[in-house]
């Protein structure tokens, strides 16, 4: 009877997880036929979001570095594929993201090999000191990024140019196309992701999350590895900004801006970064609970900062946390009752 | 000649602001080893505060001698503020990671962002007429505002009180305790809780003073807490978290960078004080003084 | 040739001499208990010796090779492993991974990102033979933060013991668990190590323990050794009874 007790929440939970995850998929692709197109083209920020989450958890939940500067590799991605259009006149989405990626990486691991130099507050401190950076180039550049107007983007070419939106009724294709195509993208960016944490790299990061003393007498280099997560978090972050940006039409400073640091530190403890699939959940929330504290009140600010207050101190663990929490305790019970 | 004196009597004039913020924020974390993000929207605060105290002086028909006043109570305006925030919004999180101080700070900025916009709306709040009042003063063939020049007095001021605070008087001699081990001050029956709040009002004083001095000189506006809290930062990496000297030595390396950087490259003054602050972190990976 | 040697090392903290010129010999295969009171200089000694700790001056040979300047990692691969007197482990993995990263890391396998860690067989068939040598094959799925005390005593070790090392360090490893466990873990830890060959260097305050499992003792005081020898040595020696007061030497002697 014990025996079978340990074994099957193992069991349950891969179960649970593939389960989930197509329960998940179906539900996200039968959207678009069931919602207006303002819902699908908030969903696919909502996506976008969870993309840029999931990139910084890697840094957070996984290395136990909290990063306050992560629009930069945001805006980075968005700026990029605005000069690949103004500059060498490219409309392809799939050149964006090949062109746009090791641009964000060689940019992380300039600003990571600084950073991982230094822990805990200090670490915090100084990405959003050097994000500023970014922010100020764009700023006092105008000739070159437009400045507070910033560069608009118009629609993509999507799947090596064989479809464009141009002409009538192109802005609805447009919304329930790049929805899609976002979507593929996502999905394929989250099973890498997951591919990566429960690698034995990940479980690495993870050993010197937990431990940092440990984790160096078996063997492993520290700094090394902070950096290389460093990297992979800030690419991944950059490819959020590189699918927002089109859909956006357009890109500021203000993705540069370090309250965007915050607001994706926000929406990644919204959803729990304990957990692998928290960031996905927060990214995704948190874009409806802006658009709509956005359009409710003018005094967004207020709200969102009493969610955020209210959410630290009552669930610390993020939505996905509590909802685990409360899972766990149901089949604990099961388990006396039987 | 004169004009390079001018340029000096800036940078000290931007400096004593600078110094201000950095020190109230680098003694919150010595003492409680608190970051707080909302720090510059405290200095925002203290200018909004001051410039609307002004204004209502004016109204009142107050002779403008007095509104200098103004200055010290709008900065003991956000130190009360202060006194409310640590025990509601801290204080439960001084068991709990870091990563959820610095959320909850955040969060702080966003209420406190609105709460301004709310209270004194979107269009900037001046305070002019402190300025206009004070005798201007001749160097060389040019004319230059004497407030400056208090403002300096009044940041050397808070340098050396702050300095007899924390090194000369027995409240300093708690603070320093309580900052190097916390527990061993509370097993010594130090009131640590009472010494947190009284480090967090002085720190929120010194980042409402720093607003309450600058906004005769630039107008108090939306957003301003935001960008204040990315310099005190560079000025924090640069001279070090945690220390005095530090606060001050940063607030000048980086006023006279941002200075001679807008003289000689405006566009990239801002990245000039970058680089700066990069090479020294590589010499000295935490700060010229720092106690991270 | 001497597994270990220490030339001369001397390492002190402002005015006290943790380690005042120690010349300390590990030969291979000995299962050695390190004593002596507190502030001996025995964890010093072990932290030179793993590069936790640089020396101030003095050698450190390994297999006759000088280590002294190589780091942490350097001196993993060389064969040198310890495990800590405040339990360390990674308390957000199971214990399962905790070993398996071990051998991951020995393997130099963690930069792998591209595969699961789930399907390293081999890795996984060698973590489970550790983890049954150990007796925590039971807990392997729990996170390592909610064993109880003596687990993850015991957890703390398979992770050093898991990179096969030659030369193990072991900093108290029955302190903080009750005297029942003591034995448990200690009939553990020797008998593993024993039958995996590997040479065992123990720091213990618990004089029963020390004589009933070592083969050679060592004791330091105030950063120097005081004596050096087989049990029966150790307990005949007048000078280490009057310096120790308090620890007794057992009257009767049950060991092997």
């Amino acid at each position: 009877m014990k025996a079978a007790a340990i074994a099957l929440p193992q069991f349950n939970t891969r179960l649970w997880l593939y389960a989930g995850s197509a329960i998940g998929l179906v539900v996200l692709a039968s959207v678009p036929g069931f919602v207006g197109l303002y819902q699908t083209q908030l969903l696919t920020y909502g996506l976008i979001m969870a993309i840029a989450a999931l990139g910084f958890n890697l840094l957070l939940g996984y290395t136990g570095l909290l990063s306050f500067g992560h629009s930069a590799y945001f805006g980075l991605g968005a700026y990029t594929v605005a000069f690949l259009l103004q500059w060498l006149g490219i409309h392809s989405m799939e050149l964006y993201i090949l062109m746009g990626l090791p641009v964000a990486a060689i940019v992380s691991a300039l600003l990571g090999y600084i950073c991982v130099r230094h822990t805990r507050i200090f670490f915090g401190i100084l990405t959003l000191a050097l994000s500023q950076v970014l922010y100020s180039l764009a700023l006092k550049f105008f000739w070159v990024t437009g400045g507070s107007d910033g560069l608009r983007v118009p629609r993509p070419t999507l799947l090596a140019g064989m479809i464009d939106f141009a002409g009538s009724g192109g802005f609805p294709r447009f919304i329930r196309s790049y929805y899609y195509y976002v979507l593929g993208v996502f999905v394929l960016s989250a099973a890498i992701m997951w591919m990566m944490v429960h690698s034995p790299f990940g479980k690495a990061l993870q050993a010197i999350r937990d431990n940092e003393t440990r984790a160096r007498f078996i063997g492993l280099r520290i700094r090394r590895f902070r950096w290389a997560a460093f990297l992979l978090s800030g690419t991944f972050t950059a490819l959020a900004g590189i699918l927002w940006v089109p859909l956006n039409g357009l890109t500021t400073p203000d993705v540069l801006y370090w309250p965007f640091s915050g607001e994706i530190v926000f929406m990644t403890l919204l959803g729990g970064f304990r957990n692998f699939s928290g960031p996905i959940v927060g990214g995704i929330a948190f874009t409806f609970i802006k658009t709509y504290a956005v359009a409710s009140t003018e005094y967004w600010q207020l709200l969102l900062g009493t969610v955020l207050v209210v959410l630290v101190l009552l669930l610390p663990t993020g939505i996905v946390g509590a909802l685990s929490q409360i899972s766990k305790r149901l089949w604990a019970s099961k388990e006396i009752a039987t | 000649m004169s004009i390079l004196a001018v340029q000096l009597l800036n940078s000290l004039f931007y400096a004593s602001v600078l110094f201000l913020i950095a020190a109230g924020l680098s003694l919150i974390f010595g003492v409680m080893r608190i970051v707080n993000l909302a720090h510059g929207s405290l200095f925002a605060v203290g200018a909004y505060i001051a410039a609307w105290l002004v204004g209502r002086a004016i109204g009142f028909g107050v002779p403008v001698i007095w509104l200098l006043l103004v200055i010290p109570v709008a900065a003991l305006a956000v130190a009360l503020i202060g006194i409310v925030i640590e025990p509601l919004l801290l204080r439960p999180f001084y068991r709990r990671a870091e990563e959820y101080q610095l959320l909850v700070t955040f969060g702080l900025l966003l209420i406190l962002e609105d709460l301004m916009r709310l209270v004194w709306g979107g269009l900037p709040l001046t305070a002019d007429t402190v300025m206009d009042a004070m005798p201007v003063v001749h160097i060389g063939g040019l004319v230059y505002p004497g407030y400056n020049i208090l403002v300096i007095a009044i940041g050397m001021a808070a340098a050396v009180a702050l300095w007899l605070l924390i090194y000369e008087t027995k409240f300093g001699v708690l603070l320093r305790a309580t900052s190097q081990d916390r527990r061993m001050a509370a097993a010594l029956g130090l009131n640590v809780g009472l010494v947190y709040v009284a480090a967090f009002a002085i720190g929120c004083f010194m980042a409402g003073l720093g607003g309450a001095i600058v906004v005769p000189s630039h107008a108090a506006v939306l957003g301003m807490g935001v960008e204040a809290l990315v310099l005190a930062f560079v000025v924090v990496v640069v001279g070090g978290l945690g220390s005095l000297k530090g606060a001050l030595v940063g607030a000048l390396i980086v006023s006279f960078v941002r200075t001679a950087g807008i003289q000689f490259f405006p566009e990239v003054e801002l990245a000039v004080l970058y680089l700066i602050a990069a090479a020294v972190l590589i010499a000295r990976p935490t700060g010229l003084f720092g106690t991270a | 040739m001497s597994l270990l040697r220490t030339i001369d090392l001397h390492k002190h903290f402002g005015a006290t001499h943790a380690c005042d010129g120690v010349n300390f010999t590990v030969e291979q295969g000995e299962f050695l208990s390190l004593v002596g009171s507190n502030g001996a200089g025995k964890t010093t000694l072990v932290n030179l010796i793993t590069a936790h700790l640089q020396p101030d001056s003095g050698e450190i040979l390994f297999e006759d090779r000088d280590i002294t300047s190589l780091s942490v990692a350097a001196r993993i691969k060389a064969g040198i492993a310890r495990s800590f007197q405040l339990v360390n482990l990674f308390d957000g993995l199971s214990v399962f991974d905790n070993v398996a990263l071990s051998i991951f890391a020995r393997q130099g396998k963690t930069a792998k990102i591209a595969t699961l860690a789930a399907n390293d067989g081999e890795v996984r068939r060698e973590t489970r033979e550790v983890l049954a040598e150990f007796g925590l094959a039971a807990k392997s799925e729990l996170p390592a933060g909610e064993l109880a005390q003596g687990e993850r005593k015991l957890l703390d070790v398979a992770v050093a013991y898991a990179l096969r090392p030659k030369l193990l360090f072991l900093d108290e490893p029955t302190s903080g668990v009750s005297s029942a466990e003591k034995a448990q873990i200690m009939d553990t830890v020797s008998s593993v190590v024993r039958s995996g060959a590997v040479t065992a260097v123990v720091i213990e305050h618990d004089m029963d323990v020390v004589f009933r499992y070592s083969d050679r003792i060592v004791m330091m005081h105030e950063g120097a050794f005081l004596a050096d020898g087989p049990p029966d040595a150790i307990r005949a020696n007048e000078a280490v009874a009057s310096i120790l007061l308090g620890i007794s030497a057992p009257a009767s002697s049950n060991a092997a």
